[in-house]
């Protein structure tokens, strides 16, 4: 049962959501871009704000209307919070016995997170996997993922750098939510709210809103639909890790390797990307020790580091890895593909390295030369 | 330019090869040439092919993961390389890439092999001769082992 | 696609925080090759099985994947090779030194498997270390196994590790060969290559199950020798090693092609991973 909520029921949201405990996190214009951060009111939402990009290029641009969510995305992800760059893990003291280790805190506050694109909904579930479906549970991600509450919105305005539908994570967000939201701007500006749990519907119930028409209805499926119209690219997965791992020394990855900077961009804004590395410090006494984990990338020429060299020592497997791991071998590793569809990489790749280009590179040779 | 016979002939390894096994032999080679940089065989790969070396150097190498490629020995004009086609598995045991340009016969082996088993006296006669090669790359090998520069250098 | 409900979250446990373990016993069995005996400050002991390891915190300097070499009376044992800073530290740790230990993490040597089979050990270098407790139990359960053979290969003499142990292995019923590549004269042992062990050793390839474990380039070699012998690559297993940090496979460091060696491995059959080793830089 789908309900119709003004744009100005997002300032009630907020403070709904706050009132019920959440650090209250979303989009906000920051710097020149889309980023998310701590929302003190929805007037800190991108309102009237669009986002133009392409291969290494990322601008905003003024729309002409006041759509809150009128934008793709920008180069923070959610990952940023739920699998944080820098944290301390625990700190330990030297004892008579020998020492004593007290981990950190969970957060005192659970996440409300709004704005969540349907391809981003993807990429929690991949995390999810990767922190929490293996044997061994990551306990911080697991204390910031549990109570989040998730306030998805779907696309209507695709940037040229989105395949979701490709990857098959999107325009519609399906399932993962507490609250689904589609902003309608055709005729009356609004949005469509649709609830995806109890709590969603509680919090829904607290906003003033309207049952939705079947106007309002299609009006929502239109412009999701719309958006699935409008993407930039696309990539052809069929066997998509079979056809990497017969091409892992394809001339392909001597192409990339000749632009590649290996600066690691790419995987700090991928929802995706969770390689972490850990540092173990200690006071000039030697008597308190921490470890905090750190994000890592495996474009690092340490990422692969052993018994006195790397085994990865070059930019071009460096790159090789990145690619295969995220569209292939994570298939084996995780059941799924790594990539979201959401285009980041392509954008904020320095010097504008497209994977849909190199990926469609490698398949064109092979089905030209069977 | 020389066919296939007369370069045979002159390698060392065939040294006074009677004209009827040149023949034989000449028939499965061919004249082949490699870049700079260029692979010639992959371990553990079928070994169909092996060379004598008429110009330029190839390396014997192989990969070690965090070490990169370790030269194990360098062969150049005159010499042979590849012995692995002899034995089963028939697989080479080592990395072979061409060091500068390189030009070189190619005998295919599977070819040669098969003249081989029909002809004894052909195959003992090529098994000396590689024998003697091996003999030497083996007492080199051997020799290294003794790290014998290093007891000279640190006193 | 995978989807997670909040309410599956799983609770407790510290996958990421050292348990204090304390050193009660060190030996040095070769040139920075030491072996370390820990028991917990407080807790139960571990239980690794063969062919798992740990990850072992030196307070304030890190932390490093060790396989363990066996468990004894509850002290968890580790024979480690002081290669860098952790690992100088931890063989530097006297008895009554407090270590942090994670685990038993990875997977384990085919004891169960092996079964009925003969079995060829394979060992090179400090890899002996990770087969030591696979080795103790085909000789605890002698009868469950047919012939059972150690062939170990070491640079000099002085790195052959366990030479006590090895000889209490061969008058229990192993056949156990031991090879250097290089020695002088005080050395009545074999001279050569591991590898050369292999074509002559007793036991049927075609019931049989290897398990190797050294450098990598010594494993590759010598599956290849094994499966040059008839052994099949699905009975050679083999022990790979690669960068860690986190060993629970989270920090995406020990990756080889589509493998995670800290939760699929260290231990694998060799026809599994051939492709992956053959490819550089993977």
């Amino acid at each position: 049962m789908a309900s119709v909520i003004e744009p100005e029921a997002l300032e009630m949201l907020v403070s709904v959501l706050r009132r019920r405990g959440y650090r209250v996190l979303g989009p906000t214009v920051r710097d020149g871009a889309v980023v998310y951060a701590d929302l003190a009111s929805a007037a800190d939402l991108p309102i009237g704000w669009k986002d133009v990009q392409e291969p290494g290029s990322y601008r905003l641009e003024r729309r002409d209307d006041d759509a809150r969510f009128g934008y793709a995305v920008g180069p923070h992800s959610w990952k940023q919070f739920l699998f944080p760059p820098r944290l301390r893990l625990w700190a330990a003291s030297r004892t008579e016995n020998g020492f004593e280790v007290t981990p950190d805190p969970p957060p005192d506050r659970p996440l409300a997170l709004i704005g969540v694109r349907a391809c981003e909904l993807h990429g929690i579930a991949i995390q999810d996997t990767v922190f929490l479906g293996g044997a061994h549970t990551d306990d911080e991600y697991a204390a910031r993922r549990k109570d989040a509450f998730i306030v998805a919105v779907n696309c209507f305005e695709p940037a040229g750098t989105c395949f979701c539908v490709s990857m098959g994570t999107g325009p519609k967000a399906e399932s993962g939510y507490d609250l689904a939201l589609t902003e309608v701007m055709d005729g009356p500006h609004r949005l469509v709210a649709e609830a995806g749990s109890d709590r969603g519907a509680e919090v829904l119930a607290e906003l003033p809103h309207r049952d939705a028409t079947g106007s309002d209805v299609d009006a929502a499926a239109s412009a999701v639909a719309g958006a699935a119209e409008k993407m930039g690219r696309s990539v052809d997965t069929d066997d998509l890790p079979g056809l990497l791992s017969r091409n892992l020394e394809h001339a392909r990855w001597d192409d990339v390797a000749d632009r590649c900077l290996t600066c690691g961009n790419c995987t700090m804004v991928c929802p995706t990307c969770f390689c972490s590395g850990v540092e173990d410090h200690t006071d000039l006494a030697g008597e308190q020790a921490e470890r905090v984990r750190v994000w890592d990338s495996c474009f690092g020429i340490d990422h692969s580091h052993m018994h006195g060299g790397a085994i990865r020592p070059s930019g071009r497997s460096r790159y090789r890895q990145w690619l295969t791991h995220k569209f292939g071998t994570w298939h084996d590793q995780f059941g799924s593909s790594g990539c979201i569809g959401c285009g980041r990489c392509i954008a904020w790749c320095p010097v504008g390295i497209d994977v849909t280009e190199e990926l469609a590179a490698i398949r064109f040779d092979e089905e030209a030369s069977p | 330019m020389k066919s296939i016979a007369e370069l045979v002939a002159e390698a060392p390894l065939f040294a006074d090869l009677p004209p009827d096994r040149l023949e034989l032999i000449s028939g499965c080679g061919q004249n082949v040439h490699f870049a700079d940089g260029e692979t010639l065989f992959r371990e553990d790969t079928p070994a169909d092919t092996f060379y004598l070396l008429r110009h330029g150097s190839v390396t014997l190498e192989t990969y070690v993961p965090g070490r990169g490629s370790i030269t194990i020995e360098t062969l150049g004009a005159g010499d042979v390389v590849g012995w692995s086609w002899l034995f089963p598995p028939y697989r080479w045991y080592f990395d072979g890439r061409a060091l500068e340009l390189v030009r070189a016969v190619e005998f295919d082996t599977t070819c040669l092999r098969d003249k081989l088993e029909t002809d004894p006296a052909l195959g003992y006669d090529l098994m000396s001769r590689f024998a003697q090669v091996l003999r030497e790359r083996l007492r080199g090998t051997r020799l290294r082992l003794l790290d014998v520069y290093g007891d000279v250098l640190s006193g | 696609m995978a989807t997670f409900s909040p309410a599956e979250a799983p609770a407790e446990g510290r996958a990421m925080t050292p348990r204090p373990f304390a050193v009660v016993h060190r030996r040095r069995e070769a040139p920075g090759i030491w072996t370390l005996e820990l028991e917990p400050v407080d807790g139960e002991p571990l239980r690794p099985l063969p062919g798992q390891f740990t990850m072992v915190y030196a307070f304030g300097i890190g932390e490093v994947a060790l396989s363990v070499s066996g468990v004894r009376d509850g002290r968890l044992i580790h024979t480690v090779a002081a290669v860098g800073a952790v690992t100088t530290a931890i063989c530097a740790s006297r008895p009554g030194t407090v270590l942090g230990v994670r685990g038993p993490l990875g997977n384990s040597w085919p004891l169960e498997r092996a079964q009925g089979s003969d079995v060829v050990v394979v060992a090179g270098g400090v890899g002996l270390a990770p087969l030591r407790g696979a080795l103790r139990h085909l000789l605890a359960n002698r009868g469950e196994y047919g012939e059972l053979v150690l062939l170990y290969g070491s640079r000099s003499p002085a790195g052959v590790l366990y030479r006590a142990e090895l000889e209490r292995w061969r008058r229990l019923g192993m056949s156990v060969d031991v090879i250097v590549d290089a020695a002088g004269p005080e050395w009545p042992g074999q001279v050569g290559f591991v590898t050369e062990l292999i074509p002559p050793a007793r036991f049927d390839p075609d019931a049989s199950v290897a398990m190797v474990c050294g450098p990598e380039i010594m494993m590759t070699h010598c599956a290849r020798a094994l499966l040059d012998r008839g052994i099949a690559a699905e009975d050679v297993y083999v022990s790979l090693e690669r960068s860690m940090r986190c060993g629970t496979g989270h920090c995406g460091h020990c990756q080889l092609g589509p493998t995670l060696v800290c939760r699929d491995g260290p231990v694998y059959t060799y026809d599994r991973v051939a492709p992956a080793l053959h490819v550089r830089e993977l």
